[in-house]
């Protein structure tokens, strides 16, 4: 797991005046996982954002697989093929059933028999537990349901890399258990992915890598248990401070 | 038993000749929405771009359009315009051409609030899918757009009907208009015929109408 898939060189984002990532760099290999971790605001969102070229960037660069991506790529929809997104608040398609919800990319972009991804397409619901609601409408389905569904969306389309940002914070307690073990068992099966989350035991137990942004910079990376257990920089304590709480009595 | 003057109808030809000044008005609404439609959608489309002039010249069209009275507009386009260019149209023409700048206005922000009202997300997670600007239209933000649209169009359509009730004022024989035609002609013989005879518009109206509002609740309830 040597091969560099996706490769961040001195990226720069601004909006207007403001400077949200300030000369970020990482190579993320492939099968690794990758969790960013940092204090709300920090540019969490705008860096995966920027890796699908959702966002313009004001410097430094991008390389899925060796091919430049920004923006303003030629080949900006295929680049984005190879690289699947969750977003925190699902966004399915509400007027298609959770089937086509699935079907409409590979079918319509890349140009894939339909039956062919059917098939696939019921595997993958069959294995995160909603084979039987291929029919539903997104309304019908609980939060976690949705976000599993959204999971299932991207795949389908096989990503090089599954960026996930924050796909548990909108949904009820009992029901993040459902979606992260989906995402453990890609991580066993060897998918790449870059993940932001808020659930620190779920980043510990998944992450091969951590990186800790403040202040537009990554101020901190290594692996779960060093960076947990022992955090080098005062930022990374302070941060990691946040989540504990002192008794009260 | 009270007199409700309800024998007007089967006089002569009357009935016959209420539904005919029915099949006016709806007629003249038919083809006003037929020509708003697309026109609607055409200026509702360009209101969503970032064209600033394009922008302020059509919102100045939508709310000229609210504040005047239709009543007004029908009698600027076929009293006001036939004197001052020296054209002649028909009191037909002049209400569809009223109707249709009116359907346009209220069409064209009908689409416009449909394709704002659709989240910023749903492109985004389109495009993330990698599909290109045409195919997240027409995939996805016209589908949705147009489900929103079609019970507040069907809408339009029913008030547009119901306002057509003011075309008498130019000279058109709608159904009002053959109503009063009928009670003058009957004065005489049977006095009541104006309750008789407006019941059976309200009537007449209800039922053109009421089919297209059940239809848009339908839609509505469907899609929602
Ligand atoms: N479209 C935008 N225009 C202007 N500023 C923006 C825009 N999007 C994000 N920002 C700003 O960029 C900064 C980083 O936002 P971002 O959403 O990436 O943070 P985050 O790390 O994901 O935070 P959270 O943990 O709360 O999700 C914030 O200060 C935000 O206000
Ligand atoms: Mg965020």
């Amino acid at each position: 797991m040597d091969e560099v898939i996706l490769s961040v060189k001195n990226l720069v984002k601004r909006f207007d005046d403001n400077t949200i990532l300030n000369g970020i760099s990482f190579d993320v290999r492939r099968g690794e996982v990758i969790v960013v971790l940092g204090p709300s605001g920090c540019g969490k969102s705008t860096l995966l954002r920027c890796l699908n070229a959702l966002e313009p960037i004001q410097g430094g660069e991008i390389f899925l697989n060796g091919q430049a991506v920004d923006s303003a790529a030629k080949d900006l929809t295929g680049l984005r093929q190879q690289i699947g997104m969750v977003f925190q608040s699902y966004e399915l398609f509400p007027h298609m059933s959770v089937l086509n919800n699935i079907l409409i990319a590979p079918v319509q972009v890349q140009k894939r028999q339909r039956e062919e991804v059917r098939a696939e397409a019921l595997q993958l619901l069959e294995r995160v537990g909603l084979r039987e609601k291929q029919n539903s409408f997104p309304r019908e389905l609980s939060g976690g349901q949705k976000q599993r569904v959204a999971i299932v969306r991207a795949l389908c389309m096989h990503p090089e890399v599954l960026l996930l940002d924050e796909i548990t914070a909108a949904l009820d307690p009992e029901m993040v258990r459902e979606v992260l073990d989906v995402v453990l068992n890609l991580a066993r099966e060897g998918k790449t992915m870059l993940i932001v989350t808020h659930e620190l035991s779920f980043a510990r137990a998944i992450a091969d890598r951590v990186l800790f942004i403040d202040g537009g910079k990554i101020v901190e990376q290594g692996k779960p248990a060093d960076f947990f257990d022992h955090p080098q920089t005062e930022r990374a304590k302070q941060f990691l401070r946040t989540f504990e709480y002192e008794s009260v009595k | 038993m009270p007199d409700l003057g309800l024998e007007v109808l089967f006089k002569g030809k009357n009935l016959a000749r209420l539904l005919g000044g029915l099949w006016t008005a709806l007629r003249i609404s038919l083809l006003s929405v037929a020509i708003s439609l697309p026109l609607g959608v055409l200026l509702g489309v360009l209101m969503t771009r970032n064209n600033r002039f394009v922008k302020a010249l059509l919102q100045f069209y939508l709310n000229f359009i609210r504040i005047m009275p239709q009543m007004v507009l029908l009698f600027i386009v076929y009293f006001g315009s036939t004197r001052a260019f020296g054209w002649d149209i028909s009191g037909e023409a002049a209400s569809v051409i009223v109707f249709t700048l009116w359907g346009t206005a209220e069409m064209s922000d009908l689409v416009r609030g449909a394709l704002i009202s659709i989240p910023r997300h749903q492109y985004e997670s389109a495009e993330a899918l990698g599909m290109s600007k045409s195919q997240t239209s027409l995939y996805i933000i016209i589908p949705q757009a147009v489900r929103r649209l079609i019970p507040l169009s069907i809408n339009l359509v029913t008030r547009m009907i119901k306002t057509t009730s003011l075309i008498l004022m130019i000279g058109v024989v709608e159904v009002l208009k053959v109503s009063q035609q009928i009670i003058e002609a009957n004065r005489m013989s049977s006095p009541n015929a104006a309750f008789g005879v407006y019941l059976s518009v309200f009537l007449l109206y209800f039922f053109a109408c009421w089919p297209i509002s059940l239809l848009a609740g339908r839609l509505e309830k469907k899609w929602s």
